[in-house]
């Protein structure tokens, strides 16, 4: 199939950017949406053109590397999937297909689709881990977890870190990956003793970092390619007003 | 840690929502009050209960309170929902070409900033009319009067726009009657809802009513922590039903019922 | 016979012992003195951020870089099945010995013994330490921890988080690791690559760094160098690997005087979801736990295999005694779950005799009828007091189950390729995903440059010629947080009268000019062939001579070919853009630069290795039923390559002693 990409191209973070229209023919259906951009990336180094500049790397769905905007929603039009996962049979011959970076103040791009995503790593560090020293763990059958707690653990602890959430959210919130990170250590045994400071600092820092502020719009959880419930952002509420009641 | 004081929990980001939240259900529990107190408008009695209702709600030193705490709180609510939106638009300085919003929430959601402006504007006018107006405007006196032994009544007599009084109401009897003056909101509410623009007027704020409850009856809950899977159908039918349909329809009935038994 | 230049430092005693009294007598540095010392971490993965994060806890000044935006994206994240550790949890008879002896058998007898067997001593504390971070492992019901089996071991002692364990851990590692970041102990660069090792008096004292963004080079000093930097299966263009996966950090040391231990040795994985066309980028795994309830066939008559083919006969329609499963004729013990070498040259057998599934002909089926039906359905049925279900309740009863375990994995294979594999079964073919070689490390884990270690999959030394499935996340992480952090005490305990060395030293600008030399040499061939089409005739070249099967006159042709392509690269190739900008063209140049001369070297080691072992098959070298043929009196050794030249190698041996293994033919009959 042949198709029409609207492709957003800026040189870097402080030149102002723009739209740049190319045509891919002799997509297969069989390809993935990346692979298609390899193709015209190809292409374009052939011609003597600059090629796109996204970022990508294990292209199965998990390093949260990968980061389209595509036709008005991050990742594209399915739901549970990311952008790497994004086959061309989801997509008709003679589309158009707008291609846009993460945007959000706290991502600025550092060129054409990829951006700096390096404010979640700030909020990792400001509390989303369990102090605890290497060698001074107990043994791992010693601490007791209910299989629903560990499960839904699991489930928050699903997040890749891809910033699909800020991407959807109208008020670029990362309501939903702060709340991921909480919940998980949140409905944990071992996170209990940081538990209230771990709250607050995650999300000062994530006030501090630009974000905007959820307005519950839900977006965030049906773009998220893991998908990760909003309960966990109703779940870092309620850890942040207890954390704050009791401080 | 004095950051981390109780106070500062209000300009974190989800201290804003929780004030969203705690003034928004106020105003939720507020309007289940007044739909049930303006159900009276609907009673054929030429507005004598309506308009003992409205001296009860003014008058009442608790209602009084409460009603000045729900002023202030509508306040709040306004200034800060605005202020959430500035920011949140400061969070994304470049939009995106493309966007499809429908595909991953709901209009109703996205949209509670200019819902939530065409209410701030639509409660100016409705106080400015009824409110303003009954306390310090010239809003006439009606009297009637009421057969003891029936209860029915028998008369309503339009005291004139020259009437009048150190109070809201006075109530006497005499013989077999009971007479009640009183400031007659309810004509006001009639007069004015002969009028077809504003009964329009009236109706499409409703709607803006129900698509901002519709989010924000269930959104208050979330913001506060409350989701969990057992009761989220429950706050998500209140919502729906009661906050989203009943309420906005039950409202935008009262215009059309003065509009169309003129 | 072991070479004069290579001491593996391996401590006295007997195997069980030999850990815990080196750990307790190793040279420990006064923690005043720590804070002195400043140690270098390239790459973020399981070993790396394990490293980093420890090290920083014990009071080291610790810098990371990784080439991607976050720590937390390294490709351990993609490890899908899970971890080994001899907890014995069970109850089926598990020990550090058994898990000892299965690696090594495993290894197909070419491990190192004493690593192998530290390995194993410390894998439980792993799933403690794990536990402690919050990684959400699978549990039991009662809130113990659940185990499942993996391929070529008999007892259950694999953890797991569903079908992302990698995932967990690694994000368990980097929460360690971002504390660190968070109290300032480490500093870490992301988005950025090292290019070169600084070496002064023989001794590795820094890296220089390309900060991927501006394009800048740096320099950055550190009293040890740590290499975590992975495998290099992306010689051979497609494999599992994520896309930037690289040997460049390695082969930079390696070109500054660390040798290579063992490049011939990969692991191509059996479970990996087939090759769909010329534009494929990567090929995706599905993970070996599939296999617990996948039964792998081919059909048994050729012309089914041809109707399959041409899309004329439905797979289900076969009967079942016109299928071969194949695993389970040729190795009734173990069947479907014999270790990955086996299960991959067991199908590249069956297609390459005509009896592959797909277009191609280069896949088999994993079908999941039987168990969903008579093993969860008929379970289920019987549970919820069905007698004589149909077939259709057993089914659905059966996918629930199914859903359950493999959902993940499921949903993957239906959204890459199209195809409900509930209903189908699912194809697959071997695809490049480990390589055991790396670095030569000694006991230490330090390589022959003083003061630089490699870790994880970059260093050679756990797994000999074969890994065994869920033991790689088991090594990166041992050598991180249990190994590294006492033996780099060894070394660093002498250095802690060595000051912060300026990077303006000459050593410094030396190497930085080289890699800037190098860099402009890049960006001037201004050819007219991108980087992936050099890269993608290198895979071609390797997957073909160099992969599941090798023989003598294919490697020699491989040589030349790789040769002649090197040239055509360093003559032909274009880069778009700018040196000193975001540019991931020329990133990719410089790792395809590198594969192009390792491709070379494993070939070399492979042409060397008259036996066939593990991941190495030499299709000389087998015996009559087609397994691998080793030989033990010739080759029990590990190959360590020493650059002398341009392209120029000499190989020196390490003997492997096996003292408290009997060395036997491995058998999965």
């Amino acid at each position: 199939m042949n198709i029409t990409l609207k492709v957003w191209r800026q040189k870097n973070s402080k030149e102002r950017g723009r739209f740049e229209t190319y045509h891919v023919k002799d997509v297969s259906a069989d390809m993935s949406f990346l692979e298609m951009f390899d193709v015209l990336n190809e292409d374009l180094i052939t011609e003597g053109k600059e090629p796109i500049a996204f970022d990508h790397d294990c292209r199965e769905g998990i390093c949260g590397m990968c980061s389209m905007y595509i036709n008005g929603r991050p990742h594209g039009p399915l739901q549970g999937v990311t952008t790497c996962q994004l086959h061309m049979r989801s997509f008709k011959d003679g589309d158009t297909i707008v291609v846009e970076p993460w945007r959000a103040a706290a991502f600025p791009v550092i060129k054409d689709l990829a951006v700096d995503r390096s404010s979640f790593d700030r909020i990792m560090a400001a509390g989303g881990f369990v102090s605890v020293n290497t060698g001074n763990a107990q043994d791992a059958n010693s601490i007791l977890i209910p299989k629903t707690d560990a499960d839904l653990a699991f489930e928050s602890a699903a997040c890749i870190g891809c910033g699909a959430c800020v991407a959807a959210c109208k008020n670029s919130s990362a309501m939903l990956f702060v709340s991921a990170k909480v919940s998980q250590l949140a409905l944990l045994p071992q996170g209990q003793v940081e538990r209230h400071e771990r709250v607050i600092s995650m999300v000062n820092q994530m006030d501090e970092e630009g974000f905007g502020s959820c307005t519950n719009t839900g977006a965030c959880e049906a773009e998220c390619p893991k998908n990760i419930s909003v309960e966990n952002i109703a779940r870092l509420n309620r850890e942040y007003l207890s954390a704050k009641i009791a401080k | 840690m004095s950051s981390n004081n109780f106070l500062s929990l209000f300009s974190s980001s989800i201290g804003k929502k929780v004030i969203m939240a705690v003034t928004g259900l106020f105003i939720c529990l507020f309007l289940v009050v007044h739909v049930a107190g303006n159900f009276q408008l609907f009673k054929a009695d030429s507005g004598l209960a309506f308009n003992k209702y409205a001296v009860l709600m003014t008058t009442n030193p608790f209602i009084k309170t409460i009603s000045y705490i729900l002023y202030l709180t509508i306040i709040i609510h306004a200034i800060r929902g605005l202020m959430i939106e500035f920011e949140n638009r400061k969070a994304r300085p470049v939009r995106y070409a493309k966007y499809d919003g429908n595909a991953n929430s709901k209009w109703a959601s996205r949209n509670m900033g200019i819902l939530g402006t065409i209410l701030l504007v639509f409660i100016v006018v409705h106080m400015h009319d009824f409110w303003y107006n009954y306390k310090f405007g010239h809003t006439p006196y009606t009297l009637y009067k009421t057969e003891l032994a029936t209860g029915k009544m028998t008369e309503a007599k339009d005291m004139g726009p020259d009437f009048k009084m150190g109070s809201k109401m006075e109530e006497m009897l005499a013989g077999d009657y009971k007479y009640v003056i009183v400031k007659d909101l309810y004509k006001e509410v009639k007069e004015e809802f002969k009028q077809l623009w504003w009964v329009l007027f009236y109706v499409v704020c409703m709607g803006a009513v129900s698509f901002h409850l519709y989010h924000g009856f269930r959104s208050g809950f979330q913001s506060l922590g409350l989701n969990n899977r057992r009761y989220n159908n429950i706050f998500q039918s209140i919502g729906t039903w009661i906050f989203a349909i009943i309420i906005p329809a039950s409202f935008a009935a009262m215009p059309l019922y003065f509009y169309f038994n003129q | 016979m072991t070479s004069s230049k290579l001491d593996a430092h391996i401590p006295e005693g007997h195997m069980a012992e030999k850990w815990s009294k080196y750990r307790s007598t190793v040279h420990l540095v006064n923690p005043a003195n720590k804070r002195h010392l400043e140690v270098i971490v390239v790459g973020s993965g399981l070993a790396g951020a394990s490293a980093a994060a420890t090290l920083a806890e014990l009071g080291y000044k610790v810098k990371v870089f990784c080439f991607q935006d976050s720590a937390r994206r390294a490709h351990s994240i993609a490890a899908q099945g899970g971890i080994n550790a001899a907890k014995n949890y069970q109850n089926d008879g598990d020990s550090v010995y058994r898990l000892f002896y299965d690696t090594v058998k495993g290894g197909d007898y070419r491990s190192r013994e004493a690593n192998t067997h530290r390995l194993a001593e410390v894998s439980g504390n792993i799933i403690d330490q794990c536990v402690a971070q919050g990684v959400p492992f699978a549990r039991e019901y009662g809130g113990l921890l659940s185990n499942r089996s993996f391929g070529g071991v008999l007892v259950q002692r694999t953890f797991y988080a569903a079908g992302q364990t990698g995932q967990q851990l690694l994000l368990g590692a980097y929460s360690a690791l971002m504390r660190q970041v968070g109290t300032g102990a480490i500093k870490m660069y992301a988005r950025h690559e090292m290019l070169d090792i600084v070496n002064i008096d023989g001794k590795c004292r820094g890296i220089i760094a390309r900060n991927l963004i501006t394009g800048e080079l740096e320099r950055h000093f550190g009293h040890a160098v740590l290499l975590c930097s992975g495998g290099y299966g992306n010689v051979y263009y497609l494999s599992t690997n994520a896309m930037g996966s690289n040997v460049t950090a390695a082969w930079k040391a390696h070109k500054k005087g660390a040798f290579f231990g063992n490049p011939c040795y990969t692991q191509i994985h059996p479970t990996c979801i087939p090759v769909s066309g010329d534009h494929q980028s990567k090929l995706t795994l599905m993970s070996e736990s599939l296999r617990n309830d996948g039964r792998i066939w081919v059909p048994k008559k050729k012309e089914d295999a041809e109707a399959i083919r041409a899309g004329k006969l439905n797979p289900n329609d076969i009967k079942p005694d016109d299928r071969d499963y194949y695993l389970e004729r040729r190795y009734p013990a173990y069947g479907n779950l014999v270790p990955r070498d086996v299960a991959s040259r067991a199908a590249k057998e069956r297609c390459d005799a005509g009896f592959g599934v797909n277009a191609t002909g280069e896949a088999v089926f994993l079908d999941f009828a039987y168990n969903l039906r008579y093993k969860y359905g008929q379970m289920e049925a019987t549970k919820h007091g069905i007698e004589n279900p149909t077939e259709q309740q057993l089914f659905d009863l059966g996918k629930e189950v199914v859903k359950e375990k493999y959902g993940n994995l499921f949903d993957m294979y239906k959204q890459i390729t199209g195809v409900d594999p509930y209903h189908n079964p699912m194809m697959i073919y071997p695809a490049v995903h480990y390589t055991m070689g790396g670095l030569w490390v000694d006991y230490n884990l330090m390589t022959t440059v003083p003061g630089l270690y490699a870790l994880g999959e970059a260093n050679f030394s756990d797994h000999g010629a074969n890994r065994l499935g869920a033991s790689a996340l088991m090594q990166g992480l041992a050598d991180g947080y249990f190994v590294i952090p006492y033996t780099i005490g060894d070394y660093l305990s002498h250095e802690i009268g060595t000051k912060a060395i300026s990077t303006d030293h000459e050593a410094f600008v030396e190497a930085e000019n080289g890699v800037k030399e190098k860099l402009n040499k890049l960006m001037n061939v201004k050819g007219t062939k991108s980087v992936d089409h050099f890269h993608k005739k290198l895979g071609k070249i390797m997957w073909e001579k160099c992969g599941m099967a090798r023989n003598a006159s294919g490697l020699k042709e491989a040589i030349t070919e790789i040769q002649e392509l090197r040239k055509q690269f360093w003559a032909d190739v274009r880069i778009p853009g700018e040196q000193n900008e975001f540019n991931p063209e020329l990133e990719k140049a410089g790792r395809v630069a590198d594969f192009l001369e390792l491709g070379e070297l494993m070939c070399m080691d492979a042409l060397q290795r008259n036996e066939s072992c593990g991941g190495h098959f030499r299709e000389e070298y087998q015996t009559e039923e087609g397994e691998a043929k080793r030989d033990d009196e010739n080759f029990a050794f590990v190959s360590a390559w020493e650059r002398t030249g341009d392209n120029q190698w000499t190989m020196h041996k390490e003997e492997l002693k096996f003292e408290y293994i009997k060395i036997a033919q491995r058998s999965y009959k």
